[in-house]
Order: C-alpha cells, then sequence, then structure tokens
C-alpha cells in the first residue's frame, strides 16, 4: 500500500543555513503524527515544503504517491493545508470565503453547498457565517483556516498549529475533531504543547536545529524520563549539550 | 483555466468589497473629465471626436493603473494568504492569469463608465465611432500593458507603496520611451537602441490605435509585453513567496 505521506531525506537550507536536515519519515492512514520541537526547529519549513509552497534543496515529498515537486496540483488534492496563523482573505465573509476554496476544489452546484455547509458544522462556525473574516475573533479566524483545511475530505491533513489562539474549550473541540477524523486520515499536526500530543496523537516526532531526534509513540517517549514526563524528555533532547542546562 | 477565472471573480470582489474600487473610478472618471474638457480643450476645438480624451487618457492610466495592480501580490504576501492561495490545487501561471485578468477587468469597468463622453460627441456631431471604438480597443491595451508590469511590481515587495512606485516608475520608462527626451539621447549615442525604444513605446502605439488604425504589428506587440511582464511576475513569485 502507498504510504499518505512519504518524506525521504528531505533538506532546506536558506544560504549558508540549514532549516531542516535530512528528514524522513512515512505516515499511513489512521496514524496521527505530532509534530515537536522548539521555536525555529524547522517544523513550519517541513510543512511547507510538503505542501508543496517551498521547494526542498534535496529530497522528497510525496502524498498519496504524488510527488509534490512534480505533480504538485495533483498532491494537493489529495491535501487539506492549514497554514501557519491560519491566514484567511479579510474582507471576505467566512460563506464566501469557503465558497472559494470549494470552488477552486472543484465542487459546483448542490454539492459545493453540501461540502461547505458540512465544513462549517464540523468547526462550528454557523453563527459567524455571514460575518467578514476580519471582524472574528483570534479562535474563529482559526477554525475558519481549519475549515478550509477539511472542506475536501482530504485523505492527508497538515496543520501547523491548528489550536493557536483558541481557549480550553474550542482546543478540546479541535481535538475532538482531529479524533474522530483520524481512523480515516494521516493526519500531521504541528504544536508546541505537549499535552496536545498527549491527547490525539499516536506518534510524535520531534526535531531540533533540523534534524529528527526522536521518533515514538508518545507513551515511548514518556517512558523515557523515569518520571514519565513528556516535558522532561522534550528539554533533554530539544537544548543543545553545548549550553548548559538550567536548573 | 478554469482555476484562473475563479481566482479572478474572488479577486474582483475583492475590490468592491472595500472602498478602493469606488475610490479609483470617481478619480479615473474626475481626473479623465477634467483633462479632457479643461486641459483638451474639449468645446473650444468644435471637433466631434475623442481626440482631447485619448490624448491624456494613456497618462492617467500611468498614474492609476499601478495603484489597482500594487495590491495583487503584496496584499497576499503581507497577509500570508499567499501560502493558502499556491497550496490550493492551482498552478502558479493559473493564480498569476487569474489576478490580472480581475485587474484587468476592473480596469475595462472603469473604462466602459465614461460612455458619456461618447454620448456627448455623438449628440453634439456625428463622429468617426469607428474610430472611436478603435481608441477603446487601444486604452484597454495600454491598461493591461501597464497592469503586467504592475502586477509583476507587486510580487517583488510586501509593501504595497513600494510596488506602486516601481510599477509607476517602469511603465513611465516604457511610455516616454518614443519622446524627443529618450529617443534624442539615444540618436545621439546610440542610434541602433533609438529604433529599438521606439519600437517599445507603450504610447506610441496607443496612438494609432486613437488614429483609428488597429494594426497587428500593435497587437502582438501588446500581447507580447503583457505576456512578458506575466512571466515575470509568474518567476517573482516562485522565486520569493516563502520570503
Amino acid at each position: 500500500m502507498v504510504a499518505l505521506i512519504e518524506i525521504a531525506g528531505l533538506t532546506k537550507r536558506f544560504g549558508s543555513f540549514t532549516a531542516v536536515d535530512d528528514v524522513s519519515f512515512r505516515l499511513d492512514k489512521g496514524e496521527v503524527l505530532g509534530f515537536l520541537g522548539p521555536n525555529g526547529a524547522g517544523k513550519t519549513t517541513t510543512m511547507r515544503m510538503l505542501a508543496g509552497f517551498v521547494a526542498p534543496t534535496a529530497g522528497t515529498a510525496a502524498i498519496a504517491g504524488h510527488d509534490v515537486v512534480a505533480e504538485p496540483v495533483a498532491a494537493r488534492r489529495h491535501l487539506g493545508f492549514l497554514p501557519e496563523g491560519a491566514p484567511t482573505y479579510p474582507e471576505m465573509t467566512v460563506l464566501g470565503f469557503l465558497r472559494f476554496v470549494a470552488r477552486i476544489r472543484g465542487y459546483a452546484g448542490a454539492a459545493l453547498a453540501r461540502r461547505v455547509a458540512e465544513a462549517v458544522a464540523l468547526t462550528q462556525l454557523e453563527t459567524v457565517r455571514l460575518q467578514t473574516v476580519e471582524t472574528l475573533s483570534k479562535g474563529f479566524k482559526r477554525r475558519v483556516g481549519l475549515a478550509q483545511a477539511l472542506l475536501h475530505n482530504p485523505p492527508v491533513l497538515v496543520l501547523d498549529e491548528p489550536t493557536d489562539g483558541l481557549d480550553p474549550n474550542q482546543k478540546h473541540e479541535v481535538r475532538t475533531l482531529i479524533r474522530r477524523m483520524a481512523p480515516d486520515k494521516a493526519i500531521v499536526i504541528s504544536t508546541h504543547l505537549l499535552e496536545e500530543v498527549d491527547a490525539v496523537c499516536t506518534r510524535a516526532i520531534i526535531i531540533a536545529a533540523g534534524r529528527v531526534v526522536a521518533d515514538d509513540t508518545p507513551a515511548g517517549l514518556a517512558a523515557r524520563d523515569p518520571k514519565g514526563r513528556l516535558e522532561e524528555v522534550f528539554r533533554a533532547i530539544t537544548i543543545p549539550p553545548s549550553l548548559p542546562k538550567a536548573a | 483555466m478554469r482555476q484562473a477565472l475563479i481566482i479572478a471573480r474572488r479577486e474582483l470582489d475583492g475590490y468592491f468589497a472595500t472602498p478602493v474600487a469606488y475610490v479609483f473610478i470617481v478619480i479615473f472618471l474626475v481626473l479623465q473629465g477634467t483633462l479632457t474638457f479643461n486641459a483638451g480643450d474639449f468645446f473650444g476645438r468644435g471637433q466631434a471626436d475623442l481626440v482631447p480624451f485619448f490624448d491624456f487618457l494613456p497618462w492617467v492610466f500611468l498614474l492609476l493603473v499601478p495603484a489597482i495592480s500594487m495590491r495583487l501580490w503584496a496584499e497576499e504576501r503581507r497577509l500570508g494568504t499567499i501560502e493558502l492561495l499556491l497550496t490550493l490545487p492551482v498552478t502558479e501561471g493559473e493564480a498569476v492569469i487569474g489576478k490580472f485578468l480581475a485587474a484587468w477587468a476592473f480596469c475595462i469597468i472603469a473604462l466602459v463608465l465614461t460612455f458619456p463622453f461618447v454620448i456627448t460627441v455623438n449628440i453634439l456631431g456625428s463622429p468617426d465611432n469607428g474610430v472611436i471604438a478603435a481608441g477603446y480597443l487601444g486604452g484597454v491595451l495600454v491598461s493591461g500593458a501597464f497592469l503586467a508590469v504592475g502586477s509583476a511590481t507587486s510580487a517583488m515587495t510586501k509593501n504595497q507603496v513600494i510596488a506602486f512606485v516601481l510599477g509607476v516608475a517602469i511603465s513611465f520608462v516604457f511610455a516616454l520611451s518614443a519622446y524627443p527626451v529618450v529617443t534624442d539621447f539615444l540618436d545621439r549615442n546610440l542610434p541602433v537602441l533609438a529604433e529599438i525604444a521606439r519600437g517599445f513605446s507603450v504610447i506610441e502605439r496607443f496612438q494609432s490605435f486613437a488614429q483609428g488604425l488597429i494594426r497587428v504589428p500593435d497587437l502582438v506587440f501588446f500581447a507580447s509585453f503583457i505576456g512578458f511582464w506575466l512571466f515575470v511576475n509568474a518567476v517573482v513569485i516562485d522565486h520569493s513567496k516563502a520570503s
């Protein structure tokens, strides 16, 4: 079976700076991968390469068997992507924006209306669907971004910090939503909230300075610390040994 | 092409969702009207034609068209929506063409709204409406040429002001390249280039339309000019979209 996400030797250099260094993993249906790392570790750059927004310097990435560089449009059809900061067009209404995305995704008529209604219901946007995006709170904006990514029910979801800016209740809802969708999809979420990994992920990859430093189940990672605390494991792995560790 | 049209439609709706569209159209019509009637001495000439209108049109476009194109890409880059747009199942080419078409359609709407001039000359006399139609076609092409330049400069920066100034500056070079300022200098120093520069003059080519001449070389010129700058636009987007 073709892996839904397959990344091999993915590398990105900006001048002499290596943002992502030889990252490889594959993800099958039913897996939820938590992509962890300190700020600037290369999470966003990796996700951008996976979405075909940034061209890799070396290595390959494929979504549902379609190489993101050689067949970008085919790869993106199978992908729902929430970019960092959930950007949306501020002057558009929620409904107008989702309809635009649905049209681009090839829907029309009744199918379009159904898709948009489903995405609105899943992300609980009914109350604001006629408001322009610029008038929405951060949490609603994030959910509009999420609705856009889910709209075409893609087999692969790549979500860059999906719960950033949400209040605890909204976080809980988004996590419930991710768990509910998980069996049929391959999902990558980046986060620096370790509790999120425990809550939704079946697997966690920690990257630091562009390199994969751990790839395990959340339980397996936690087991590396005598007290089973993920936070301690994260610190031990991602703080460079040359730096003195804070007490 | 379908994708490009969907993008164009969104973009065009965006113009009318903000005051940009109304401000532009009003300023364009006021400026074009004032110049034609006052500076162009429309009534004093005693001729039922739109010569003064078309004399000023490219210069008004030179100033205002980059204001339409400046937001096309600079705004996407500033808001980060470029990451959303270019990770949807569209090619960069479709996005570039879609945005350009929206801005072009908008310029055409503004141009269509100058119809009272046509009605006026038809009431006052019997103008050659064929010449007027050719002039309008030329106007559409000139706006397209300046838009393509402005669209490319918009892709080069996140700052709309820089995009605007660069767009005006580059368009100005192509507007002026058949004028004595440029050609006299080149004639004296590089006669070969003077002839080439004359060939690239957007305004000189426009003037033959304003005289009622629709010539194939001029059509080819405008098509290539627009195509070239949209290509530059796509290259710039591909190179700098993530920075």
